[in-house]
């Protein structure tokens, strides 16, 4: 479910932060959150907006970790895996969501672009390890039993939605 | 508006009487971790029933003629573990776990009647501790920085103001000169929280000496390391605080801009800083002329982007520019061509949230706390295999005994201690012998280790320190930048080594080979991260080469963590023969005649589905 890209929206978040090189990461940002990935059309546009090179934005899209260049899923799932949650045994939750959407560290979107799985070095949420988030909606104190249901929850919430 | 001192003084004697106005208070922690446990519902319950119930209730200052219960979203506690925490005032209680169903009870009981309710608060050896600074996760802390978090409202500037705030800007505009406020910072002794320690006091008078006349303050949110919360704390739950920090600073360097990086990982701190600035901004204590002083001063927020190298000054600088964020050769340092070119201080969220107080209450004071040569407190986060994980303020020189035995209550499930993770992936493991150790910059450092930003994970003897060290360096390999060679190859190749160890494919020889590339790394990096990315590994070999050993010559992991490394064995004088095992292995690798003791064969893949299966408990991890 890919949005048409619409070069007058992207217009107006460069406007909103000012056609100028600095702005490039949050511009760049805000994009991402508009279409959950940066489309290509982006960096031609952006480039020639705040006057450098396209390979400069590019250079910028790929050095960051959050700024992605495939199509994510509906729903973004993030296991913490930061010392406090991996030594709270992170990675059995992380394999349980895999196996159950058929996912694995090449292939971390589900083809109907629903869920995507990704691992995050720390959420800071250390208190209340191991940690998932879904769309940066925190949920405390996960196992791999309570991951596999809440799977089954955003399903069922997709459906009704 | 405020537009003279005395604007000031009059709206902050304003907000201490509404504030006296309130005789009770319900101050619901909104910290991340609450939030995750439904605080901001039970906030909205309380202000539904205190409707109902026609208690007279606000939820900001204002100054209503009768008196009310204030309803206030605070900042993090830091007994994340214990969420929802509800603090009651002027009592002092704190209730735990706190759920929907409890809003009615602590209306009825504690508001109206006056009344504790002891099945909320907190137990410990069946002992109730009713009040907060009772409970000896508190009693054991102290709490400078941190003192308002959880005790304030952390989205209110009026709140900020009741409690003081803003008089030691206040102080510094109209009674001191900013040679003056670099002398008060210096003499306080003031070290950078960030990690390095480097005194703050030298910083902004290195910038101050700059002759060029554009200069920044830079605020380093960017709290990147595993295991750390302390700067997202203060950023959500005091913003005030560390925004005045900043403002004193750029008053006594003469910058006129500054620019908060925070981790795109902390949504909760960008917004309550936007708020807190604009909420600043409206009053006039952030734009031109603040409060007809002359002085003035903006501020911005940059969200990072997911890469750790970014906590290093140049690499920071470098994003906020727009660009990647990789560190460059120094010198010339930050403070004489640091942000766009420009003298810029650059200094960590603890650090700013430090210089109110100290301007406030003076560099003696301030030095009367913790060792002379690296005084005050320090915000640590306690996390790992802990009784009581959480966030903390110790001063400094407070042993990891005291740490982890009197505020960390522990080891959880009473398990053996064995090490603790300071640092970060640039720090070090202090283990038994290090336990009586005073943390601070000097005494850390004398042991090879380093307090970094303040994080402490604590781990027990399931905790193989092997894994620690792989873990660690995945992450380094996959933040490292790129830039330096040593520095991207070495640490690819130190982590394949680490994961052929763990995988019980380790060779004679792996250890000197560790540390050959992890003295080469740390000797020809440019930055912090690659300099210390070697650091988790040196350390566990210095004290468990023994588990390393164990692993490449026995394929053995002492702390029976390393999965590829368990063996799984049938004890043959409990085996009945009943074929349950073999029935449930995926592989199977179980074989045997019924009525007769199974075997396994090398086809195991360990993943321990027959022991749960066997009736006799006969299969066991070995």
């Amino acid at each position: 479910m890919s949005q048409r890209y619409d070069s007058r929206l992207v217009d107006q978040i460069i406007d909103g932060h000012g056609a100028a090189p600095t702005a490039v990461i949050a511009i760049l940002q805000e994009v991402q959150e508009h279409y959950r990935y940066l489309p290509p059309e982006v960096f031609p546009q952006l480039a020639k907006r705040v006057g450098v090179s396209e390979a400069s934005v590019y250079s910028v899209a790929t050095f960051y970790e959050n700024f992605s260049l495939e199509p994510k899923g509906k729903y973004v799932i993030k296991i913490c895996d930061g010392t406090a949650c991996h030594v709270r045994k992170s990675i059995p939750i992380l394999e349980r969501l895999r196996s159950d959407l058929g996912l694995s560290e090449k292939k971390s979107t589900t083809d109907d672009l629903l869920f995507t799985v990704e691992t995050v070095s720390c959420l800071g949420a250390c208190g209340l390890a191991p940690v998932v988030t879904v769309n940066d909606k925190v949920y405390p104190a996960m196992t791999p039993d309570k991951a596999s249901e809440l799977l089954n929850q955003l399903k069922e919430e997709n459906a009704n939605a | 508006m405020l537009k003279t001192r005395d604007d000031l003084i009059a709206l902050r004697k304003a907000c201490m009487e509404a504030a006296a106005k309130e005789t009770q208070k319900i101050l619901i922690c909104a910290g991340t971790g609450c939030i995750a446990g439904g605080s901001l519902a039970i906030y909205q319950r309380f202000q539904e029933l205190m409707a109902e119930k026609g208690i007279p209730c606000s939820v900001e200052l204002d100054n209503t003629p009768h008196q009310h219960v204030g309803l206030k979203r605070s900042g993090c506690h830091g007994f994340c573990e214990m969420g929802v925490l509800v603090r009651i005032e002027p009592q002092g209680w704190l209730y735990t776990k706190v759920k929907l169903e409890d809003c009615e009870e602590i209306l009825e009981k504690t508001i109206l009647k006056g009344e504790h309710i002891p099945r909320l608060a907190y137990t410990k050896n069946d002992i109730i501790f009713k009040k907060q600074e009772d409970i000896p996760f508190y009693s054991r802390q102290t709490r400078l920085v941190l003192e308002h978090c959880g005790h304030i409202d952390a989205t209110s500037i009026r709140e900020y103001l009741a409690v003081g705030g803003y008089s030691a800007l206040e102080k510094v505009l109209f009674e001191m000169t900013g040679e003056e406020v670099i002398q008060e910072i210096s003499n306080s002794n003031l070290r950078g929280r960030g990690g390095g320690g480097f005194p703050a006091g030298r910083k902004w008078a290195q910038v101050r000496r700059q002759p060029e006349p554009i200069r920044y303050v830079v605020c380093n949110g960017d709290e990147g390391d595993p295991g750390a919360f302390m700067d997202r704390s203060i950023m959500e739950g005091d913003p005030h605080r560390m925004l005045e920090g900043m403002m004193i600073a750029a008053y006594a360097c003469g910058a006129q801009e500054g620019y908060i990086y925070v981790r795109a990982e902390y949504p909760m701190a960008v917004e309550r800083l936007r708020q807190a600035i604009a909420q600043a901004e409206e009053l006039g204590l952030l734009g031109d002329n603040i409060l007809g002083s002359g002085f003035s001063f903006k501020l911005h927020i940059n969200r990072g982007a997911g890469a750790f190298v970014c906590g290093e000054g140049s690499a920071l600088t470098s994003s906020i520019e727009g660009k990647r964020g990789m560190p460059r050769v120094k010198p010339p340092r930050t403070v004489e061509q640091g942000l766009f070119g420009k003298p810029t201080v650059l200094n960590n969220v603890e650090t700013f949230a430090n210089v109110p107080l100290i301007i406030s209450k003076g560099a003696e004071w301030f030095k009367s706390i913790g060792p002379s040569n690296s005084p005050g407190t320090k915000a640590f986060a306690l996390t790992g295999n802990i009784e009581n994980t959480g966030l903390i303020e110790v001063p400094m020189g407070t042993t990891l005994r005291e740490i982890i035995f009197d505020v960390g209550g522990g080891m959880r499930g009473g398990a053996q201690f064995k090490a603790v993770q300071i640092g970060g992936p640039s720090g070090g493991c202090l283990t038994t012998e290090h336990l009586d150790l005073p943390l601070d910059f000097d005494s850390l450092s004398k042991a090879g280790a380093m307090i970094g930003s303040g994080g402490l994970v604590v781990m027990d003897d399931s905790t193989c320190m092997v894994e620690v060290a792989r873990f660690f360096m995945n992450f380094t390999q996959n933040e490292s930048c790129g830039k330096c060679v040593p520095c991207r190859e070495g640490t690819r190749r130190m982590l394949e080594i680490l994961e052929r160890i763990v995988a019980g494919e380790g060779r004679e020889g792996d250890i000197e080979l560790l540390l050959e590339l992890a003295d080469t790394i740390s000797h020809t990096a440019l930055c912090g991260l690659g300099k210390t990315a070697a650091f988790p590994v040196v350390s566990t070999i210095k004290s468990f080469r023994d588990e390393y050993e164990a692993h490449i010559r026995e394929k053995r992991c002492p702390a029976g963590s390393c999965q590829k490394l368990k063996r799984i064995v049938i004890d043959q004088s409990l085996c009945k023969g009943c074929s349950k095992c073999a029935r449930s292995c995926p592989a199977g690798a179980i074989v045997g005649k019924v009525k007769e003791p199974f075997a396994i064969t090398e086809a195991c893949i360990k993943c321990g589905a027959c022991i749960q299966t066997c009736p006799f408990g006969a299969i066991k991890e070995a």
